[in-house]
Protein backbone atom coordinates (compact mmCIF):
# COMPACT_ATOMS: atom_id res chain seq x y z
CA UNK A 1 0.00 0.00 0.00
CA UNK A 2 1.18 3.27 -0.51
CA UNK A 3 1.61 5.49 2.41
CA UNK A 4 -2.19 5.44 4.01
CA UNK A 5 -0.91 7.60 7.24
CA UNK A 6 -0.64 11.20 5.76
CA UNK A 7 -0.46 14.08 8.20
CA UNK A 8 -3.54 16.08 7.13
CA UNK A 9 -3.35 19.43 7.80
CA UNK A 10 -5.26 21.09 11.15
CA UNK A 11 -8.44 22.80 11.38
CA UNK A 12 -6.82 26.22 11.40
CA UNK A 13 -4.64 25.47 8.68
CA UNK A 14 -7.40 24.63 6.73
CA UNK A 15 -9.17 27.77 7.85
CA UNK A 16 -6.18 29.68 6.54
CA UNK A 17 -6.21 27.86 3.53
CA UNK A 18 -9.65 28.83 1.91
CA UNK A 19 -9.30 32.28 3.35
CA UNK A 20 -6.22 32.59 1.38
CA UNK A 21 -7.17 31.08 -1.75
CA UNK A 22 -10.56 33.06 -1.58
CA UNK A 23 -9.37 36.26 -1.33
CA UNK A 24 -6.77 35.81 -3.96
CA UNK A 25 -9.81 34.43 -6.22
CA UNK A 26 -11.35 37.86 -5.08
CA UNK A 27 -8.14 40.18 -5.69
CA UNK A 28 -8.32 38.43 -9.37
CA UNK A 29 -12.00 39.42 -10.34
CA UNK A 30 -12.57 42.38 -7.97
CA UNK A 31 -14.83 43.93 -9.98
CA UNK A 32 -17.66 41.50 -9.25
CA UNK A 33 -16.97 41.65 -5.34
CA UNK A 34 -17.59 45.25 -5.81
CA UNK A 35 -20.92 45.10 -6.87
CA UNK A 36 -23.36 44.06 -3.70
CA UNK A 37 -21.45 47.15 -2.56
CA UNK A 38 -22.09 49.85 -5.56
CA UNK A 39 -25.94 48.29 -5.30
CA UNK A 40 -25.98 49.06 -1.53
CA UNK A 41 -24.14 53.27 -2.14
CA UNK A 42 -26.84 53.60 -5.03
CA UNK A 43 -29.78 52.06 -3.77
CA UNK A 44 -29.95 54.60 -0.48
CA UNK A 45 -28.94 57.48 -2.58
CA UNK A 46 -32.06 56.87 -4.11
CA UNK A 47 -34.28 57.59 -1.62
CA UNK A 48 -33.49 61.66 -1.19
CA UNK A 49 -33.79 62.13 -4.86
CA UNK A 50 -37.25 60.10 -4.40
CA UNK A 51 -38.60 60.90 -1.15
CA UNK A 52 -37.45 64.68 -0.53
CA UNK A 53 -33.76 66.24 0.04
CA UNK A 54 -34.97 67.63 3.56
CA UNK A 55 -32.95 65.95 6.28
CA UNK A 56 -35.58 66.21 8.77
CA UNK A 57 -37.77 63.48 6.72
CA UNK A 58 -34.28 61.40 5.95
CA UNK A 59 -33.92 61.18 9.47
CA UNK A 60 -36.94 59.38 10.10
CA UNK A 61 -36.61 56.77 7.63
CA UNK A 62 -32.60 56.83 7.20
CA UNK A 63 -32.56 53.38 9.91
CA UNK A 64 -34.85 51.56 7.80
CA UNK A 65 -33.56 52.22 4.49
CA UNK A 66 -30.03 51.50 5.56
CA UNK A 67 -30.97 48.34 7.15
CA UNK A 68 -33.20 47.00 3.94
CA UNK A 69 -30.32 47.97 1.12
CA UNK A 70 -27.93 46.22 3.46
CA UNK A 71 -30.10 43.04 3.51
CA UNK A 72 -30.85 43.10 -0.25
CA UNK A 73 -27.15 43.68 -0.81
CA UNK A 74 -25.79 40.67 0.89
CA UNK A 75 -28.54 38.82 -1.16
CA UNK A 76 -26.89 40.14 -4.07
CA UNK A 77 -24.05 39.11 -3.02
CA UNK A 78 -25.16 35.64 -2.69
CA UNK A 79 -24.84 34.24 -6.16
CA UNK A 80 -21.23 34.39 -6.19
CA UNK A 81 -20.69 32.64 -2.95
CA UNK A 82 -20.72 28.60 -4.08
CA UNK A 83 -21.57 28.49 -7.28
CA UNK A 84 -18.33 29.61 -9.56
CA UNK A 85 -16.73 26.69 -7.32
CA UNK A 86 -19.48 24.24 -7.83
CA UNK A 87 -19.68 25.28 -11.63
CA UNK A 88 -16.27 24.64 -12.10
CA UNK A 89 -15.56 21.40 -9.95
CA UNK A 90 -14.00 22.54 -7.00
CA UNK A 91 -16.33 22.10 -4.74
CA UNK A 92 -17.06 18.43 -5.79
CA UNK A 93 -13.29 18.11 -5.01
CA UNK A 94 -13.87 19.65 -0.91
CA UNK A 95 -16.67 17.39 -0.70
CA UNK A 96 -14.34 14.18 -1.72
CA UNK A 97 -11.49 15.88 0.50
CA UNK A 98 -11.93 13.86 3.78
CA UNK A 99 -12.10 17.27 5.40
CA UNK A 100 -15.15 18.44 7.52
CA UNK A 101 -17.26 20.03 5.09
CA UNK A 102 -18.54 22.52 7.44
CA UNK A 103 -16.05 23.55 8.47
CA UNK A 104 -14.48 24.53 4.69
CA UNK A 105 -17.87 26.11 3.94
CA UNK A 106 -18.03 28.12 7.10
CA UNK A 107 -14.10 29.28 6.09
CA UNK A 108 -15.91 30.06 2.30
CA UNK A 109 -18.62 32.31 4.30
CA UNK A 110 -16.56 34.26 6.46
CA UNK A 111 -14.54 34.91 3.35
CA UNK A 112 -17.19 36.00 1.71
CA UNK A 113 -18.63 38.31 4.65
CA UNK A 114 -15.05 40.09 4.77
CA UNK A 115 -15.65 40.73 1.13
CA UNK A 116 -19.04 41.56 1.09
CA UNK A 117 -20.64 42.45 4.52
CA UNK A 118 -17.42 44.63 5.68
CA UNK A 119 -17.09 46.81 3.55
CA UNK A 120 -21.14 47.94 3.92
CA UNK A 121 -20.31 48.12 7.25
CA UNK A 122 -17.30 50.63 6.68
CA UNK A 123 -19.39 52.64 4.42
CA UNK A 124 -22.68 52.74 5.79
CA UNK A 125 -21.82 55.65 8.39
CA UNK A 126 -20.84 57.45 5.59
CA UNK A 127 -24.51 56.91 3.73
CA UNK A 128 -26.38 57.20 6.77
CA UNK A 129 -24.46 61.02 7.33
CA UNK A 130 -25.68 61.72 3.64
CA UNK A 131 -29.34 60.22 5.21
CA UNK A 132 -28.79 63.23 8.11
CA UNK A 133 -28.13 60.51 10.30
CA UNK A 134 -26.18 62.28 13.25
CA UNK A 135 -23.06 61.16 13.97
CA UNK A 136 -23.25 59.73 17.31
CA UNK A 137 -25.29 56.83 15.94
CA UNK A 138 -22.05 56.02 14.25
CA UNK A 139 -20.72 52.78 16.50
CA UNK A 140 -24.39 51.52 17.19
CA UNK A 141 -24.79 51.48 13.02
CA UNK A 142 -21.59 49.86 12.42
CA UNK A 143 -22.24 47.36 15.36
CA UNK A 144 -25.84 46.40 14.36
CA UNK A 145 -24.69 46.03 10.38
CA UNK A 146 -21.41 43.85 11.62
CA UNK A 147 -23.27 41.78 13.88
CA UNK A 148 -26.39 41.69 11.60
CA UNK A 149 -24.52 41.09 7.64
CA UNK A 150 -22.59 37.83 10.05
CA UNK A 151 -25.97 36.37 10.56
CA UNK A 152 -27.37 36.94 6.91
CA UNK A 153 -24.24 35.90 5.45
CA UNK A 154 -24.18 32.36 7.62
CA UNK A 155 -28.29 32.26 6.40
CA UNK A 156 -27.67 33.35 2.76
CA UNK A 157 -25.13 30.57 2.57
CA UNK A 158 -27.69 27.72 3.61
CA UNK A 159 -30.03 28.74 1.20
CA UNK A 160 -27.17 29.15 -1.40
CA UNK A 161 -26.07 25.65 -0.70
CA UNK A 162 -29.58 24.02 -0.84
CA UNK A 163 -30.06 26.20 -4.53
CA UNK A 164 -26.91 26.36 -6.10
CA UNK A 165 -28.11 23.09 -8.55
CA UNK A 166 -30.91 24.92 -9.72
CA UNK A 167 -30.52 26.91 -12.75
CA UNK A 168 -31.54 30.04 -12.18
CA UNK A 169 -31.58 29.85 -8.62
CA UNK A 170 -31.71 33.66 -7.31
CA UNK A 171 -35.10 33.97 -7.47
CA UNK A 172 -36.18 31.01 -5.54
CA UNK A 173 -33.11 32.12 -2.90
CA UNK A 174 -34.91 35.53 -2.13
CA UNK A 175 -37.91 33.70 -1.19
CA UNK A 176 -36.53 31.57 0.65
CA UNK A 177 -34.10 33.31 2.92
CA UNK A 178 -35.19 36.55 3.16
CA UNK A 179 -38.33 35.39 5.33
CA UNK A 180 -36.20 33.88 7.81
CA UNK A 181 -33.84 37.11 7.72
CA UNK A 182 -36.25 39.06 9.18
CA UNK A 183 -35.47 38.92 12.64
CA UNK A 184 -31.99 40.30 11.73
CA UNK A 185 -33.76 43.03 10.04
CA UNK A 186 -36.19 44.05 13.13
CA UNK A 187 -33.65 44.00 15.46
CA UNK A 188 -30.81 45.76 13.60
CA UNK A 189 -33.44 48.59 12.42
CA UNK A 190 -34.76 48.78 15.76
CA UNK A 191 -31.58 49.29 17.74
CA UNK A 192 -29.97 52.23 14.94
CA UNK A 193 -33.79 53.93 15.55
CA UNK A 194 -33.31 53.68 19.15
CA UNK A 195 -30.31 54.94 19.31
CA UNK A 196 -31.26 58.27 17.53
CA UNK A 197 -33.60 58.97 20.05
CA UNK A 198 -30.92 58.53 22.47
CA UNK A 199 -31.93 55.44 24.24
CA UNK A 200 -30.69 52.43 25.41
CA UNK A 201 -29.34 50.02 22.81
CA UNK A 202 -28.23 47.28 24.53
CA UNK A 203 -31.20 44.62 24.04
CA UNK A 204 -31.52 44.52 20.40
CA UNK A 205 -27.92 44.61 20.00
CA UNK A 206 -27.50 41.83 22.49
CA UNK A 207 -30.48 40.02 20.37
CA UNK A 208 -28.46 40.44 17.55
CA UNK A 209 -25.41 38.91 18.87
CA UNK A 210 -27.10 35.90 20.46
CA UNK A 211 -28.66 35.21 16.48
CA UNK A 212 -25.28 35.70 15.38
CA UNK A 213 -24.21 32.91 17.60
CA UNK A 214 -26.80 30.70 17.19
CA UNK A 215 -26.16 30.87 13.04
CA UNK A 216 -22.45 30.75 13.66
CA UNK A 217 -22.57 27.50 15.74
CA UNK A 218 -25.66 25.53 13.71
CA UNK A 219 -25.38 26.65 10.10
CA UNK A 220 -22.37 25.30 9.23
CA UNK A 221 -24.15 22.09 9.85
CA UNK A 222 -27.13 23.12 7.57
CA UNK A 223 -24.76 24.42 4.96
CA UNK A 224 -22.71 21.26 4.50
CA UNK A 225 -25.78 18.95 4.67
CA UNK A 226 -27.41 21.17 1.94
CA UNK A 227 -24.42 21.03 -0.28
CA UNK A 228 -24.17 17.35 -0.51
CA UNK A 229 -27.45 17.23 -1.38
CA UNK A 230 -26.62 19.77 -4.35
CA UNK A 231 -23.25 18.11 -5.38
CA UNK A 232 -25.39 14.31 -5.51
CA UNK A 233 -27.25 15.29 -8.77
CA UNK B 1 5.44 -8.10 -8.50
CA UNK B 2 3.38 -6.12 -6.09
CA UNK B 3 0.54 -6.64 -8.04
CA UNK B 4 1.12 -10.42 -8.53
CA UNK B 5 1.05 -10.86 -5.06
CA UNK B 6 -2.28 -8.51 -4.30
CA UNK B 7 -4.11 -10.52 -7.10
CA UNK B 8 -3.53 -13.61 -4.98
CA UNK B 9 -4.87 -12.03 -1.96
CA UNK B 10 -8.25 -12.71 -1.09
CA UNK B 11 -9.04 -9.66 0.29
CA UNK B 12 -10.38 -6.85 -2.27
CA UNK B 13 -9.83 -3.26 -1.13
CA UNK B 14 -13.02 -2.15 -3.12
CA UNK B 15 -16.13 -4.07 -3.59
CA UNK B 16 -19.52 -3.15 -5.32
CA UNK B 17 -22.10 -5.71 -4.73
CA UNK B 18 -25.63 -5.76 -6.55
CA UNK B 19 -25.62 -1.95 -6.80
CA UNK B 20 -28.91 -0.36 -8.75
CA UNK B 21 -29.43 3.10 -9.53
CA UNK B 22 -32.28 4.74 -10.80
CA UNK B 23 -32.41 8.11 -12.52
CA UNK B 24 -35.72 9.40 -13.25
CA UNK B 25 -37.53 6.96 -14.89
CA UNK B 26 -34.84 4.66 -15.66
CA UNK B 27 -33.05 2.31 -14.22
CA UNK B 28 -29.20 2.87 -14.91
CA UNK B 29 -27.70 0.57 -13.06
CA UNK B 30 -28.86 -2.61 -12.51
CA UNK B 31 -26.77 -4.89 -10.23
CA UNK B 32 -23.11 -3.80 -11.19
CA UNK B 33 -21.02 -5.48 -9.25
CA UNK B 34 -17.05 -5.95 -9.09
CA UNK B 35 -14.32 -6.36 -6.84
CA UNK B 36 -10.89 -3.60 -6.76
CA UNK B 37 -7.73 -5.52 -5.55
CA UNK B 38 -4.16 -3.46 -4.62
CA UNK B 39 -2.27 -3.25 -7.58
CA UNK B 40 -5.44 -3.46 -9.82
CA UNK B 41 -6.67 -1.24 -12.90
CA UNK B 42 -10.26 -1.52 -13.85
CA UNK B 43 -11.99 0.27 -16.76
CA UNK B 44 -15.70 0.32 -17.31
CA UNK B 45 -16.65 0.15 -20.59
CA UNK B 46 -19.95 0.55 -22.49
CA UNK B 47 -21.75 2.74 -25.33
CA UNK B 48 -22.44 6.45 -24.00
CA UNK B 49 -25.26 6.87 -21.12
CA UNK B 50 -24.84 3.71 -19.90
CA UNK B 51 -23.92 4.60 -16.48
CA UNK B 52 -20.21 4.71 -16.34
CA UNK B 53 -19.71 7.85 -14.69
CA UNK B 54 -22.97 7.31 -12.63
CA UNK B 55 -21.49 3.92 -11.40
CA UNK B 56 -18.14 6.09 -10.47
CA UNK B 57 -20.10 8.91 -8.83
CA UNK B 58 -21.74 5.94 -6.37
CA UNK B 59 -18.31 4.39 -5.87
CA UNK B 60 -16.99 7.89 -4.59
CA UNK B 61 -19.78 9.02 -2.88
CA UNK B 62 -21.19 11.74 -4.85
CA UNK B 63 -24.83 9.66 -5.62
CA UNK B 64 -26.49 7.62 -3.25
CA UNK B 65 -27.49 4.33 -4.29
CA UNK B 66 -31.08 2.71 -5.07
CA UNK B 67 -29.68 -0.27 -3.25
CA UNK B 68 -26.13 -2.63 -2.80
CA UNK B 69 -23.30 -2.13 -1.31
CA UNK B 70 -19.82 -0.47 -1.85
CA UNK B 71 -17.31 -1.65 0.65
CA UNK B 72 -14.23 -0.47 1.08
CA UNK B 73 -11.24 -2.31 3.27
CA UNK B 74 -14.09 -4.24 4.73
CA UNK B 75 -16.40 -1.11 5.79
CA UNK B 76 -19.25 -0.55 4.30
CA UNK B 77 -19.55 3.07 3.20
CA UNK B 78 -21.33 5.51 4.19
CA UNK B 79 -19.63 4.89 7.07
CA UNK B 80 -16.26 6.07 7.45
CA UNK B 81 -16.75 7.80 4.23
CA UNK B 82 -13.85 10.50 5.45
CA UNK B 83 -11.25 7.85 5.79
CA UNK B 84 -11.78 6.09 2.53
CA UNK B 85 -12.43 10.16 0.86
CA UNK B 86 -8.65 10.30 1.97
CA UNK B 87 -7.88 7.50 0.31
CA UNK B 88 -9.20 8.68 -2.67
CA UNK B 89 -8.60 10.66 -5.61
CA UNK B 90 -11.61 11.22 -7.77
CA UNK B 91 -11.54 12.94 -10.97
CA UNK B 92 -14.50 14.49 -12.90
CA UNK B 93 -15.44 15.38 -16.43
CA UNK B 94 -14.46 18.31 -15.06
CA UNK B 95 -11.19 19.18 -14.29
CA UNK B 96 -11.67 20.95 -10.91
CA UNK B 97 -9.27 23.86 -11.18
CA UNK B 98 -9.91 27.74 -10.62
CA UNK B 99 -9.68 29.63 -14.33
CA UNK B 100 -8.58 32.73 -12.71
CA UNK B 101 -5.27 31.00 -10.19
CA UNK B 102 -2.21 29.88 -11.97
CA UNK B 103 -1.70 26.06 -12.39
CA UNK B 104 1.09 26.28 -9.22
CA UNK B 105 -1.77 27.98 -7.14
CA UNK B 106 -4.48 25.64 -8.21
CA UNK B 107 -2.23 22.50 -7.23
CA UNK B 108 -1.52 24.28 -4.06
CA UNK B 109 -4.34 24.96 -3.06
CA UNK B 110 -5.97 21.69 -4.20
CA UNK B 111 -3.44 19.27 -2.43
CA UNK B 112 -2.79 21.46 1.02
CA UNK B 113 -6.32 20.45 1.64
CA UNK B 114 -5.17 17.26 2.20
CA UNK B 115 -1.91 17.39 2.92
CA UNK B 116 1.39 19.27 3.29
CA UNK B 117 3.22 20.11 0.26
CA UNK B 118 5.83 22.20 -0.80
CA UNK B 119 6.58 24.22 -3.92
CA UNK B 120 8.97 22.05 -5.33
CA UNK B 121 6.71 18.84 -5.00
CA UNK B 122 4.23 20.24 -7.43
CA UNK B 123 6.81 21.40 -9.52
CA UNK B 124 8.08 18.09 -10.62
CA UNK B 125 4.90 17.01 -10.49
CA UNK B 126 3.68 19.05 -13.48
CA UNK B 127 7.36 18.35 -15.03
CA UNK B 128 6.50 14.83 -15.00
CA UNK B 129 3.50 15.83 -17.13
CA UNK B 130 5.77 17.93 -19.51
CA UNK B 131 3.44 21.15 -18.47
CA UNK B 132 6.54 22.79 -16.30
CA UNK B 133 5.97 25.85 -18.83
CA UNK B 134 2.82 26.17 -17.69
CA UNK B 135 3.23 26.44 -13.54
CA UNK B 136 2.85 30.43 -13.73
CA UNK B 137 0.28 31.11 -15.61
CA UNK B 138 -3.48 31.80 -15.27
CA UNK B 139 -5.32 28.29 -15.99
CA UNK B 140 -7.54 30.31 -18.23
CA UNK B 141 -4.66 30.19 -20.94
CA UNK B 142 -4.32 27.19 -21.56
CA UNK B 143 -5.24 24.59 -24.06
CA UNK B 144 -7.74 21.97 -22.87
CA UNK B 145 -4.98 18.97 -22.92
CA UNK B 146 -3.09 21.16 -21.07
CA UNK B 147 -5.52 21.63 -18.01
CA UNK B 148 -6.34 17.64 -18.23
CA UNK B 149 -2.50 17.36 -17.52
CA UNK B 150 -2.67 19.55 -14.53
CA UNK B 151 -5.79 18.38 -13.28
CA UNK B 152 -3.83 14.91 -13.35
CA UNK B 153 -0.77 16.59 -11.80
CA UNK B 154 -3.38 16.82 -8.88
CA UNK B 155 -4.69 13.45 -8.64
CA UNK B 156 -1.00 11.99 -8.28
CA UNK B 157 -0.10 14.55 -5.17
CA UNK B 158 -2.90 13.75 -2.99
CA UNK B 159 -1.19 10.57 -2.86
CA UNK B 160 -4.18 8.68 -2.24
CA UNK B 161 -4.57 5.14 -2.92
CA UNK B 162 -7.23 5.11 -4.77
CA UNK B 163 -7.79 6.63 -8.20
CA UNK B 164 -11.31 7.25 -9.70
CA UNK B 165 -11.00 9.14 -13.04
CA UNK B 166 -13.56 9.51 -15.12
CA UNK B 167 -12.31 9.15 -18.81
CA UNK B 168 -8.90 10.74 -17.83
CA UNK B 169 -6.99 11.35 -21.13
CA UNK B 170 -10.00 13.36 -22.62
CA UNK B 171 -8.29 16.15 -24.53
CA UNK B 172 -4.85 14.34 -24.10
CA UNK B 173 -2.35 14.19 -27.14
CA UNK B 174 -0.43 11.18 -27.77
CA UNK B 175 2.45 11.86 -26.26
CA UNK B 176 0.42 12.81 -23.07
CA UNK B 177 -1.25 9.70 -22.78
CA UNK B 178 1.94 7.39 -23.22
CA UNK B 179 3.08 10.21 -19.87
CA UNK B 180 -0.23 9.19 -18.04
CA UNK B 181 0.15 5.63 -18.55
CA UNK B 182 3.06 5.35 -16.93
CA UNK B 183 1.96 7.11 -14.10
CA UNK B 184 -0.93 4.52 -13.93
CA UNK B 185 1.69 2.14 -14.00
CA UNK B 186 3.62 3.21 -11.20
CA UNK B 187 1.04 3.49 -9.01
CA UNK B 188 -0.21 0.22 -9.83
CA UNK B 189 2.90 -0.99 -8.96
CA UNK B 190 2.96 0.34 -5.60
CA UNK B 191 -0.25 -0.98 -5.06
CA UNK B 192 -2.25 1.53 -5.92
CA UNK B 193 -5.95 0.83 -7.64
CA UNK B 194 -7.03 3.27 -10.51
CA UNK B 195 -11.01 2.91 -11.63
CA UNK B 196 -11.68 4.57 -14.79
CA UNK B 197 -14.45 5.29 -17.18
CA UNK B 198 -12.99 4.88 -20.38
CA UNK B 199 -13.54 5.06 -24.41
CA UNK B 200 -10.23 4.13 -24.87
CA UNK B 201 -8.81 1.45 -23.24
CA UNK B 202 -5.66 2.29 -21.54
CA UNK B 203 -2.17 -0.32 -20.98
CA UNK B 204 -4.28 -3.40 -23.15
CA UNK B 205 -2.76 -6.83 -22.15
CA UNK B 206 -0.76 -5.61 -18.74
CA UNK B 207 -1.37 -8.20 -15.77
CA UNK B 208 -3.61 -6.28 -13.28
CA UNK B 209 -5.42 -4.68 -15.81
CA UNK B 210 -9.12 -5.55 -16.33
CA UNK B 211 -12.34 -4.23 -17.92
CA UNK B 212 -15.75 -4.33 -16.35
CA UNK B 213 -18.65 -4.08 -19.50
CA UNK B 214 -21.85 -2.26 -18.36
CA UNK B 215 -24.84 -3.12 -20.68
Amino acid sequence: MQSSVQTTPGLGKILMLVLARDLRLAVRHWDQVLQPLIFFVIVTTLFPLAISPALDELRKISPGVLWVAAMLASLLALESLFRPDVEDGTMEQWVLSGQPLSLLLLAKTLTHWLLTGLPLVLMAPIVGTALGMPQSVWPVLAATLALGTGSLSVLGAIGAALTVSVRRGSVLLALLVLPLEMPVLIFGARAVDLAMHGEPVAGPLNLLAALLLFFVSLGPFAMAAAMRISVES
Amino acid sequence: MLAQVAATSPQPQLEARAVHLWRGEKHLLRGVSFALYSGELLQVVGPNGVGKTSLLRCVAGLLPTESGEIVWQGQQLPEGRDEFHRELAYLAHVNGLKAELTALENLRFGVSVRRAVTTEELRETLQLLHVEACADLPVRALSAGQKRRVALARIMLTRASLWILDEPITNLDKAGIALFEARIAEHMRTGGMILTAAHQLLLQGQPGVRTLELR
